[in-house]
């Protein structure tokens, strides 16, 4: 018994030491400047990472609005026509997706957005994070629909809905906790990918908010500072690595509470 | 479970127009939803099967020049044009291989922990503890490994580790802090949280009488645990452990920032190696010539075919798992 309670007690501790090493290296680098300045030369004190931020909002928002209608769609399809083996194997498809390693994702980006334009764009980074988003997606909305009582689209269609209307009108809205979980789930998946950038958005250091250009985004400019020579850097890293902790802590948590209202409602 | 619903079958929506239970506008709005449903699913298999093909079609000039002696090449050299994937496939291999030991360690024991002695005003704080740390971002993840695990095991545990095995060859050579070890343990910690998260349900989940059986027949409780609960499912686990190996043969940031980026063999778990994923991240946008660019794409292929060998056999065996306790 102290064998198990010391390896979950290790599990935990290393976590907090992690998280706690995070916050005291980030805090001094974290400052209003940092939050809103570009990245100045090597060797010049001071600059920010306002660019990676206002990169990753963009880029981020962008898949969101692509891994949306796509996995949303397909999982409402899945939950509604989702027998026999065509389904089975969309299903497996998405479990397959889901396993991909990031940075071949990040390849397939490059094969089909960046090298016949020759041209790195944040929108080919937004395309391999939707596709990346699009497993998660596809899984909770389907078992978001699914976990709807059948008898409230039954309902539906005595009182007159036509098909569709059931769907749209009723299920959904019964089914829109789980998936606003799924989806901020599969948001703080990708705020923390790192891997596809490196050659679809390729960071920049200067404002960038069209989606067609290379763009900064906040894990990218993380790992370049965190690998360079420079002090300064590394410090620069600390603080970006804080916001993004902070990003997806505050995401995870929403998401859970997302549910557990959802509870306390019924 | 509630059931899939059925379409009506093709002609009821004319039927339903006709009879006035459906306006033309509904029927048509009907129609338009039920296109994008399909149109929806198409495209996702689509992307599906795009993303499959385009490796294979960026590695083909790769395949074709190597052939399958690519596998086994150990010369990595951009300036002569020879290329092979046999340090890539060990440094991914024995990284992770690493990881997996300690991770299924340390994970099924905190899930043990967790799932059947652990009070619940400690079990829940520290499960949730243990998810979050799923959460982190892998980039943070390799800046602590970096700045932290990297010096650390350099100074203390290395040295200790070559003081009293150094006859072992895999705890021979020169000490740098990054390398094989370092990623393997950085890649345990992040793999930790799959396999102590599914293991815990997977306890949970076995049936109270196979335990209340055991004490009946006189078991203490580790006996129950170990002799009981762990081989009712055993299945499961492993599945799990097969999970968590997957996510780390696919990781690549921490892994890069702390494997030491050496396209090169050796036995010693201190020198610095090289995974696939991250010679694809560090020299792909410096491939100077197209068999480079095919190569490191061939990679792309063999670390993505790699994934779902191993995604696939974890889901079988706890797909069968599932299949014999239903059996019970």
């Amino acid at each position: 018994m102290i064998l198990t309670g010391f390896c979950s007690a290790l599990a935990a501790g290393l976590l907090i030491m992690l998280l706690g090493y995070v916050i005291v290296q980030g805090w001094g680098a974290i400052n209003p400047a940092f939050l809103t300045q570009l990245p100045r030369p090597v060797g010049v004190s001071g600059g920010g990472v306002a660019n990676g931020i206002v990169g990753s909002a963009i880029v981020i928002g962008l898949a969101t609005l692509m891994a949306i209608p796509i996995g949303g769609l397909t999982g409402v399809y899945l939950a509604v026509y989702g027998r026999g083996l065509g389904a089975e194997f969309i299903r497996f498809l998405a479990e397959v997706l889901g396993g991909v390693p990031s940075i071949a994702v990040g390849l397939f980006a490059y094969t089909i957005l960046v090298q016949p334009f020759s041209h790195f764009s944040g929108f080919s980074a937004a395309f391999a994070f939707t596709v990346l988003m699009l497993p998660l997606m596809v899984r909770t909305s389907e078992e978001a629909i699914r976990a709807v009582p059948i008898s409230i689209r039954e309902g539906a269609l005595a009182l007159g809905l036509p098909d569709y209307g059931s769907i749209i009108h009723v299920v959904l809205p019964a089914a829109r906790p789980l998936i606003i979980t799924g989806l901020l789930l599969a948001i703080a998946r990708i705020t923390g990918e790192t891997a596809p950038l490196l050659f679809t958005a390729f960071g920049s250091q200067f404002w960038e908010v069209n989606p067609g250009n290379p763009m900064a985004v906040l894990a990218l400019q993380i790992f370049t500072y965190a690998i360079s020579p420079y002090d300064d850097w590394h410090r620069q890293a600390w603080g970006g690595a804080l916001i993004l902790i902070f990003a997806v802590l505050v995401l995870n948590v929403a998401a859970r509470l997302a549910v557990s209202r959802r509870t306390k409602k019924l | 479970m509630s059931r899939g619903i059925d379409t009506p079958p093709a002609g009821l929506e004319t039927v339903a127009v006709s009879r006035g239970r459906m306006t033309f506008g509904q029927a048509l709005a009907d129609r338009v939803f039920r296109f994008a449903l399909r149109g929806a699913t198409a495209v996702f298999v689509l992307i599906i099967a795009d993303l499959f093909l385009q490796l294979v079609r960026g590695s083909w000039e790769a395949i074709v020049t190597f052939g399958p002696k690519f596998l086994i090449t150990s010369e990595w050299n951009p300036v002569t044009g020879k290329f092979g994937a046999l340090p890539f496939i060990y440094g991914t291999v024995v990284s992770s291989a690493i990881a997996i030991i300690v991770a299924s360690a340390v994970g099924i024991l905190a899930a043990v922990f967790l799932a059947e002695f652990a009070p619940p005003v400690i079990a829940r704080p520290v499960s949730f503890l243990i998810e979050l740390l799923a959460a982190i971002p892998s980039v943070v993840f390799g800046l602590w490994g970096l700045f932290v695990l990297a010096p650390i095991l350099a100074t203390t545990v290395d040295p200790f580790l070559q003081r009293a095995f150094g006859f072992l060859p895999i705890f021979s050579g020169a000490i740098y802090g990054v390398g094989l070890l370092t990623a393997g343990l950085l890649l345990a910690l992040m793999i930790v949280p799959t396999v102590a998260a599914i293991s815990r349900d997977l306890i949970l989940a076995v049936p109270n009488e196979l335990r209340e059986a055991s004490y009946a027949l006189g078991a203490t409780r580790w006996e129950t645990v170990t002799r009981v609960v762990l081989p009712a499912a055993r299945g499961g686990i492993i599945g799990a452990c097969v999970l968590a190996l997957g996510r780390a043969l696919g990781e690549t940031i921490a892994a890069t920032m702390v494997i030491g980026n050496r396209p090169a063999i050796s036995v010693s778990l201190f020198a610095p190696s090289y995974t696939l994923s991250s010679v694809i991240a560090n020299e792909f946008t410096e491939a100077t010539s197209s068999i480079y660019l095919s190569s490191l794409l061939a990679l792309g292929l063999i670390l993505f075919v790699i994934s779902i060998v191993v995604n696939s056999s974890a889901r079988v065996l706890m797909w069968s798992m599932l299949q014999r306790t239903r059996a019970r």
